[in-house]
């Protein structure tokens, strides 16, 4: 297509009667500056309206990333930026030997799993009751969605009074039957127990939200022709509401894996002061936790980025599992 | 028409993204910190951590007052395990850094190792003499080229904080004469009182808030920490660790202890509720004990001599040379580390003064002293700032205690792990920590 037809086209419909001759005139002249301007404009302007995404991907993903992978293969200090020795593949090779790394791996995985089967369950569960007709439900729903809205120090903080193991609530309440108190922070299985909790305080309502939205697109003459077959609330929920909600709960389960592997703020605010180890023994460090320590604590910024990159590395095979059972669950449909 | 109005529609929003753009851009290498304000006025931040009780005695505001064209800005972060390396990557991007930056004496030796080209000198600075600070701290601030990147603001000479309710109710004496007596030089005598008073503790309290602090404070008169002369790391050996481990030791092991986390919201809340009897106390606890235990610890509180004298804490004020109003900032940190200025912390917050020559004439404020029953603070810690040993500090050493009594103490005192164990632990977290 010519240069001046283009021009054209575009812009006759909203001429109307004088784009004729307005583009006839035009058409003698070479390309006038507005249209070159105009065809600038069209080619130019989607890139640049795209742009902001990619500037800030650029500046806040790629150029960190690129960085933390350079800094992973170098001696590289808090204290000195700018002179990193060349390491190569040293710092993976210490952090695969490193106890504390397997430790953090494998708290990772546990409070992981504590965490998250529990709270898309209970999610779960209370999406099909708000899915009921119930009085005042717009009520029900936003103060399921309080947890998530209320910060997490201020969260933490409550719980780590709530936790305390002289004087604390859960002691107390546990106490009015009989039970020993239990040192939450200090014992590995209280301790992940209590960080667990945090964690499925804040997310189980946004998680119900989600499945709630998704039962509210399940036809309801499947629930109507269930309940014709005699089919009981539990019934309908277990073989409507749930194989309906395949795809979501999939999701739910790749975003709280994810959140899970990164889990950072609750154990740290959990741990107090040097909160970054994790507890004396280490038993709630998580991943996100042991980054932490080396890069910032203890100033090793190329171990750490060898910790973040081989977080990345766990994500990505997370990410290839979960595609290999999404794919496994469309076949058996 | 309707063309015309399309195209310069989509020249208005194109124009827009692009300042949009532009504006994000700008936005993140623009440095406003408010310095040069439009009223002609220079903003200094002064970067602090924990309660360094400068502006609390009101000294910012007499500077102001005195310089017009001076505003002064103090940003704190409660902690320095969370400061330090914030103030790190500020010295290294050469963004954002505070005019004027508090250094922790767990600190200052990396500081003045690795970072003394990113500070002023402040040994040539205007009215800065070197006779004005105790030797030692000058000499801690000071690299071997004789550049000074730090004034000394405090030191940390360390008392023993106690409650004389508490005692009394276990029937042990209360006198701070006669306490200071019974546990002198040894700090065994001071865990053997420990155990005369859990014969008889009142309900719910313990001798001491943690074996951590135990620790910290037989340390704390160590002349043997955890480096040697030549830089070398030498904690397993060094005999100031080994005694104050052993004492810490037998605190957890003793159940003399609240098994309080220091510095954790809890550990405040044991204050305010009277949990524990005696306190590791550097001059700096005394404004946090104020704090913590509110007016009902009023004349309850006192403090006695410690078995040793030591030296826990203690604050440097120096000047990055980022900064865009170095000559301001190094005026404002010499004026506010005189003796004069220093007098008034102390007066406010008992934060002991790092120049001997105003010692005679410290006083600490009516309310301080009345909360201390009366304590004679100023000659208490005055005698044992005199009597501090001089120890060598390392480039680790606040990670190296951390790791001691974060993990290997906590260990014992928590989980009921032994103290081989615990030691095994720490040692293990200290070859982490130095990246071995």
């Amino acid at each position: 297509m010519s240069e001046t037809a283009e021009y054209a086209e575009t812009a006759s419909p909203g001429a109307g009667d004088a784009a004729p001759a307005a583009s006839k005139s035009r058409k003698a002249a070479t390309p006038s500056w507005r249209s070159r301007l105009y065809r600038w404009d069209i080619k130019a302007s989607p890139y640049l309206f795209v742009a902001p995404f990619f500037v800030f991907f650029g500046a806040f993903g790629l150029f960190p990333l690129l960085y933390t992978g350079w800094a992973s293969l170098h001696r590289l200090e808090l204290t000195n930026l700018d002179g990193g020795t060349w390491l190569g593949l040293e710092n993976y090779r210490n952090l695969l030997g490193s106890d504390y790394f397997w430790n953090a791996l494998g708290n990772t995985f546990t409070i992981g799993v504590i965490s998250t089967v529990p709270q898309l369950a209970i999610a779960l569960g209370i999406a099909h009751l708000l899915n009921y007709k119930l009085r005042g439900s717009t009520l029900w729903r936003v103060a399921m969605l309080t947890p998530y809205a209320t910060s997490v120090a201020s969260a933490t903080l409550v719980f780590t009074l709530l936790y305390s193991w002289d004087g604390g609530m859960v002691n107390w309440l546990i106490g009015q039957v009989g039970v020993d108190p239990i040192n939450w922070r200090e014992s590995t299985w209280g301790s992940q127990f209590a960080v667990s909790s945090i964690v499925i305080w804040r997310w189980t309502g946004y998680n119900a939200l989600i499945y709630l939205a998704a039962m509210q697109a399940v036809p309801h003459d499947l629930y109507e022709s269930a309940a014709l077959d005699g089919a009981s609330r539990w019934q309908q929920f277990r073989h409507v509401t749930v194989p309906m909600l395949r795809p979501t709960i999939l999701f739910t389960v790749v975003v709280s894996t994810i959140g899970a592997t990164q889990l950072f703020g609750e154990p740290l605010l959990f741990g107090g002061t040097s909160g970054s180890k994790g507890g004396a023994a280490h038993q709630f460090q998580t991943l996100g936790l042991y980054l932490y320590d080396q890069g910032w604590i203890n100033g090793h910024l190329g171990r750490a980025s060898a910790v973040a990159w081989l977080m990345l590395a766990i994500l990505l095979l997370i990410a290839a599992v979960n595609l290999l059972i999404a794919r496994r669950l469309r076949r058996d449909r | 028409m309707r063309t015309s109005s399309r195209r310069s529609r989509r020249l208005v929003a194109l124009a827009a993204v692009t300042t949009l753009a532009t504006g994000l851009l700008t936005a993140c290498s623009s440095d406003d910190d408010g310095s040069g304000g439009s009223d002609g006025k220079i903003t200094l931040n002064v970067g602090t951590f924990g309660v360094l009780g400068l502006k609390q005695a009101g000294l910012y505001e007499e500077y102001e007052k005195a310089h017009p064209n001076i505003k002064i800005k103090e940003n704190v972060i409660e902690r320095n395990d969370l400061y330090y390396p914030k103030l790190l990557t500020q010295l290294q991007s050469g963004a954002g850094v505070n005019d004027v930056a508090a250094i922790e004496v767990s600190n200052i030796t990396e500081v003045v190792q690795t970072q003394a080209a990113k500070f002023e000198d402040l040994s040539k600075a205007k009215g800065v003499s070197k006779d004005t600070y105790l030797d030692w701290k000058w000499a801690q601030a000071t690299t071997e080229d004789g550049k000074t990147v730090g004034l000394g603001v405090d030191i940390g000479p360390t008392a023993l904080c106690y409650r004389k309710d508490l005692l009394k109710k276990a029937g042990l004496p209360t006198d701070r004469e006669e306490l200071a007596k019974a546990w002198a030089g040894d700090w065994d005598k001071y865990v053997a009182l420990g155990e005369k008073y859990m014969k008889k503790a009142p309900k719910g309290t313990k001798f001491v808030d943690s074996a951590s602090s135990v620790y910290n404070s037989v340390f704390a008169g160590a002349t043997e920490r955890y480096y040697d002369k030549s830089g070398k790391e030498i904690y397993e050996e060094s005999q100031g660790r080994k005694d104050a481990w052993d004492t810490a030791m037998k605190v957890a092991q003793g159940d003399m202890s609240a098994k309080l986390k220091q510095f954790d919201p809890t550990w405040d809340s044991g204050f305010a509720n009277a949990k524990f009897a005696t306190v590791s106390c550097p001059a700096w606890m005394a404004g946090y004990i104020q704090e913590k235990t509110g007016p009902s610890g009023k004349g309850q509180w006192d403090m006695a001599k410690a078995p040793t004298a030591g030296n826990w804490g203690g604050t440097f004020l120096g000047v990055p040379s980022a900064g865009k109003h170095k000559k301001e900032a190094t005026e404002l940190a010499v004026w506010l580390t005189q003796p004069e200025q220093l007098a008034k912390v102390f007066a406010k917050q008992a934060s002991f003064p790092s120049t001997p020559s105003v010692y005679d004439k410290l006083k600490p404020s009516a309310a301080t002293s009345a909360y201390f029953n009366n304590a004679p603070i100023t000659e208490l810690f005055a005698g044992i700032a005199k009597d501090i040993p001089s120890a060598i500090y390392g480039i680790k050493d606040a990670q190296i205690g951390q790791s001691i009594t974060d993990i290997g103490v906590l260990q014992v005192e928590q989980q009921g792990k032994t103290p081989e164990e615990g030691w095994e632990a720490a040692q293990e977290e200290i070859k982490d920590v130095l990246g071995q």
